[in-house]
């Protein structure tokens, strides 16, 4: 057992502290979900690809390095340790692409990715229907079989970046007479194409940040189809266990914001006030005990393992630090927490964390029933 | 960079294990409990075969000198099968406070050693028993005399009084030895921690109520899902702290500045809460059953609480963690 870094990750290390150091921009871009911002990610995007630096983990020929986990661990905390701009394309760099990797056809790889490391295609995700929200496989809206690919109708919400996205991908029932998870395909479909519609939904900060999409006889291609029409569900898996797991929420982002703590604690605190400097303190504890637990999730991941409920205790244990992390700045700041800045806008996104990609409530279950052991109860 | 057990610590952990859950230690910390202490020490002997009391002392003085790694695996599994004795005392601290030939005793389970160190330890534990009995003071070792025998929370923790006689030696490095005493105290803890969630899991299963096992509930799996989830976010920090102080607190990790008083005291912090929401928890699962003096679950809970204060406390360490993330920085 040791934590050591040989030789190959120091230098990786450095090139991409170095590299960050260089390039991140001084001023803070605005947020992505204006249009304005929007754009400026997108740019982003196009000035780390140009470094091969957008995709780390992917193979060279789509854009990346063919870095393992421990180097992709490494690069996300160089990144957030810089205070780089937020990933505007997560959905597609996170979640779709690591589908395609498992589940799309060589075509789709070779058409999908690079624009997608580049930025030039932006995804948005299509998961939550009104009346399907953790309970996904409850979702209606329908694929239906026409020459060369599908009509898409009905509604999704939710839909995170969508308000100026390009693409997005989802599940939609494709069998009528399939129930619950069966008969769902998945799809991607271009979301300026006939019969779709886009509105925008304004989040807890004001900004557009997540939106519906209405589908109405939207075409997509066989193309546009990841794995096997009607098998969608065990397709989607590999995206959910990505999302609620390893790959979104690396511990960089947290150890980068429990840094900035201290910073502030160190600034502002009171050092009188030991309970506050209590919740400093446990804060940095559990973004160093999630930096560790990642450590050996990468070990085992490398040594064979999949990821199994550990994903949830990840996503548990997380969303409750980033929530703590940021109440506690808020906290230290006195009266000035209520006025719009990088701590309040963080207390804003990290209130979503315990309710996308599975709510709390739902990984606790599975906390319970897949790592315990517990019996399955009614939903 | 490897962060799992090898499979040599695995095995030796199911090895721990086996011997363990062959003997009745229940019985014999009743027993110690009750100052009779012959079977506990019987089961000293038997786990002084398979090495435990030698893994921290050097090869020198007949010892193993294994890594803390081992160690703190060691103390996790007595940790949770609830062993009795002054372990800490002995097996973790005292090979790091002298190089003398006594250790030569502890690594064949022949000495037991009870140490006072104020104002962290300022009860000796098992004192009667132990023929070693040495007071810390800064840098200088004493031989303490026990005096009145307390009582503590956890019955098997025979605690005393005492009063501190002649130096005997001094150590150049107290800090370094008391962190051995942190760090296995940690360990302990984390062990005694999972016991509590898995005979609560256990229970919740096989307990029916309302026609359905409790264990079916959501208000009962979020608790133990809880439970689990910090259990095992406390692991990786005690195995971490042990890795810095297989290091020698060094800067071993080209991570970020190794820095094993943090280290440490992060893995007590987290490893002390973890334990105690799962003796609170298995308290609350288990419902009247677990408030009876004859299920062993109250044990746990009482041996989680008076850990959770040994060797430090909670507020000490997370001092000695803000101290260590905060130097070095600009303040107000």
């Amino acid at each position: 057992m040791d934590l050591e870094l040989d030789a190959h990750a120091l230098a990786f290390r450095e090139e991409v502290r170095e590299w960050l150091a260089d390039n991140v921009p001084r001023e803070p871009l605005a947020s992505f979900d204006t249009a304005e911002g929007f754009a400026q990610h997108r740019d982003w995007e196009a000035t780390l690809a140009a470094a091969r630096l957008s995709a780390v983990s992917w193979p060279e020929e789509y854009g990346g390095r063919d870095a393992g986990l421990l180097e992709w661990l490494l690069f996300e905390e160089e990144y957030y340790a810089a205070g780089a701009p937020g990933r505007v394309n997560q959905n597609g760099l996170f979640m779709l692409a690591p589908t395609l990797f498992s589940h799309g056809t060589s075509e789709q790889r070779r058409r999908i990715l690079p624009p997608m490391a580049r930025g030039e295609q932006v995804w948005a995700q299509a998961w939550s229907e009104p009346d399907a929200g953790s309970d996904i496989a409850a979702l209606r809206s329908t694929a239906t079989r026409t020459e060369g690919g599908w009509l898409l109708s009905g509604q999704k919400t939710w839909s995170s970046r969508a308000a100026f996205a390009d693409r997005a991908f989802g599940l939609f029932r494709s069998d009528p007479d399939g129930e619950r998870h069966r008969g769902l395909t998945y799809l991607m479909v271009d979301l300026r194409a006939e019969g779709v519609r886009v509105r925008p939904i304004a989040q807890l900060d004001g900004e557009p940040g997540f939106a519906e999409i209405f589908f109405d006889g939207a075409f997509v291609p066989d193309s546009d189809v990841i794995g096997q029409p009607g098998d969608g569900w065990r397709v989607a898996m590999t995206t959910a266990n990505n999302e609620r797991g390893l790959s979104l929420r690396s511990p960089g982002r947290f150890l980068a914001a429990a840094d900035r703590l201290v910073d502030l604690w160190c600034r502002r605190g009171d050092p009188a006030d030991t309970a506050l400097a209590g919740r400093v303190v446990d804060a940095w504890i559990g973004a160093r005990a999630y930096q560790l637990y990642t450590f050996g999730t990468v070990t085992r991941l490398a040594e064979g393992a999949t990821l199994g409920p550990e994903s949830s205790v990840n996503k548990v244990f997380w969303s409750h630090l980033d929530v703590a992390l940021h109440e506690t700045a808020l906290d230290l700041l006195g009266p000035e927490a209520e006025l719009r800045g990088e701590w309040l806008d963080g207390w804003l996104f990290s209130l979503a964390g315990p309710i996308y990609g599975g709510t709390d409530q739902i990984q606790r279950n599975t906390v319970a029933e897949r790592l315990l052991g517990l019996p399955r109860g009614p939903r | 960079m490897r962060f799992a057990f090898s499979a040599e610590q695995r095995q030796f952990g199911t090895s721990l294990d086996d011997l363990l859950s062959d003997v009745d230690v229940e019985s014999a910390a009743r027993r110690w409990a009750a100052g009779e202490h012959e079977p506990g020490l019987k089961l000293w002997w038997r786990l002084a075969e398979i090495g435990v009391p030698a893994l921290a002392v050097p090869e020198h003085r007949d010892g193993l000198g294994a890594g803390a790694v081992d160690v703190a695996l060691a103390f996790e599994r007595l940790g949770y099968h609830g062993v009795p004795g002054p372990w800490v005392d002995t097996a973790a601290v005292l090979p790091a406070l002298l190089d003398d030939e006594l250790l030569a005793g502890v690594a064949a389970g022949e000495t037991l050693a009870s140490l006072r160190w104020d104002p962290h330890v300022p009860y000796a534990l098992d004192a009667d028993v132990a023929d070693t009995r040495i007071a810390v003071e800064d840098g200088t070792l004493r031989v303490f005399t026990p005096g009145r025998r307390l009582s503590s929370v956890a019955q098997a923790r025979r605690l005393f009084g005492s009063t501190v006689g002649d130096a005997i030696a001094t150590c150049a490095d107290t800090g370094r030895a008391f962190d051995w005493g942190v760090l296995a105290t940690s360990a302990q803890l984390l062990g005694a921690g999972r016991w509590l969630l898995e005979r609560s899991v256990e229970y919740a299963r096989q307990r029916r109520q309302y026609g359905r096992a409790i264990g079916e509930y959501q208000a009962i799996k979020h608790l133990l899902a809880d439970v689990a989830t910090r259990l095992e976010l406390a692991e990786p920090l005690l195995y971490g702290a042990a890795v810095a102080m297989a290091a020698g607190g060094k800067n071993v990790e080209n991570l970020g500045r190794g820095h094993l008083a943090r280290d440490v005291s992060a893995a007590k912090v987290a490893a002390a809460d973890a334990a105690y929401l799962a003796a609170r928890t298995g308290l609350q699962v288990h419902g009247a059953i677990g408030y009876t003096a004859e299920h062993p679950l109250g044990r746990w809970l009482a041996t989680v609480r008076a850990l959770a204060g040994a060797w430090g406390t909670q507020a000490f360490h997370r001092r000695r963690v803000l101290g260590a993330v905060t130097a070095g920085r600009r303040s107000r």
